[in-house]
């Protein structure tokens, strides 16, 4: 397979995470996607993944590739985001979110959960407390996310923001935590981000938009060079390995 | 002790809620996770912390917080703003760091869940 360049945003929400709204469904989502001219997208809501293959569906039938993966919120309440190719892969590690994460969502404090099917039709409300922090140490994440079976694909969200980045919570990168990526949010340049946040340089960087609503998503974008939008293509082009790039 | 009192006895600038400074404060709660306050904080307090971002007025009107106070002179986002305005949940502002603030907080009367 040929390389080529794909326009990708990363870091999309759905109508399941409790901040978004109802026009972030799976239909909407890909509509809005392909009218800002992106190849791909990653659904990522807040500790859940239960509207990734409705809009993997939805993606399919309108040629717009989707990554699946959920962002996470560790107990030290960092986001990050972890994406799998495999389905099995993202269901299992999202029983094991499941597992950490306690509460019961309230509607009105918080907003709807909305589950989805991909014609956007409503098949269920999500009842846990999505918009938590679960119990589990950014280290455990990531070591969740490696022991899947195939590859994953974890990258520190909006390190650049104040709140629910890696070192606004923890003030640096821990050395142990192994990153593919670090994400820079919409409202720096990279290169504000790298002078701010030194520890930026560290690791490949990659942007995104973080839309909670339809007119967000692809305001941030990164360009990879890839044969595919798989997790696999995606590393190697991070890591700028057999003629794949990244740029943002 | 009502939120006005403590407003005007800390010298707070009051950012959103204006109309809802008239509430018992029931205690106090000081903490930057947002998860420990969903845990621990109770009804009627005030929560004193420096996050800014628009979720600690989903958390305080979850909890039926009377009122957020910022520490250290910290400007709250504007959806935080919009958010609080909504919702009828005080936001105010003070320069003190948190540490002086609860201790002064503290001594004017109010208490944390374990003082009695």
């Amino acid at each position: 397979m040929a390389l080529r360049r794909i326009k990708a945003d990363l870091h999309v929400h759905t109508c399941l995470s409790p901040c978004s709204g109802l026009d972030m469904s799976p239909r909407e989502v890909v509509n809005a996607a392909l009218q800002r001219g992106l190849d791909l997208i990653g659904v990522c809501d807040h500790n859940s993944a239960e509207n990734v293959l409705a809009v993997k569906k939805a993606g399919e039938r309108n040629g717009l590739m989707v990554l699946g993966g959920m962002e996470v919120a560790s107990s030290e309440e960092a986001h990050i985001l972890v994406f799998f190719d495999d389905d099995d892969d993202l269901l299992g590690f999202q029983d094991y979110i499941y597992r950490h994460l306690y509460g019961r969502n309230d509607e009105h404090a918080f907003g709807l959960q909305v589950i989805a099917d991909d014609e956007d039709g409503v098949t269920g409300f999500c009842d846990r407390l999505l918009i938590a922090a679960t119990s589990l140490p950014a280290e455990a994440i990531v070591a969740a996310a490696r022991a899947a079976k195939s590859e994953s694909l974890v990258i520190a969200a909006h390190v650049d923001r104040q709140s629910f980045s890696i070192i606004g919570q923890l003030g640096f990168i821990p050395h142990a935590l192994v990153l593919d990526a670090v994400e820079v949010s919409a409202q720096m340049t990279v290169d504000e981000a790298k002078e701010r946040f030194p520890d930026c340089r560290n690791y490949p960087i990659i942007t995104g938009s973080d839309a909670h609503g339809p007119e967000d998503i692809g305001k941030r974008f990164t360009c990879f060079t890839v044969e595919d939008g798989s997790v696999a293509e995606i590393k190697k082009a991070l890591t700028g390995r057999d003629g794949r790039k990244a740029v943002c | 002790m009502i939120l006005n009192d403590i407003v005007k006895e800390f010298g707070l600038e009051v950012k959103a809620g204006p109309g809802h400074l008239d509430q018992e404060v029931t205690g106090g709660y000081v903490s930057d996770l947002l998860s420990d306050v969903l845990a621990h904080a109770e009804d009627g307090n005030i929560w004193v912390t420096l996050h800014i971002h628009q979720n600690i007025v989903a958390v305080a009107a979850h909890k039926g917080l009377c009122g957020i106070i910022l520490v250290q002179g910290r400007d709250p986002e504007k959806d935080t703003v919009a958010k609080a305005e909504e919702e009828g949940i005080p936001i105010m502002v003070s320069s003190l760091s948190a540490f002086e603030l609860v201790g002064r907080l503290y001594k004017a009367g109010i208490r944390g869940a374990e003082a009695d």
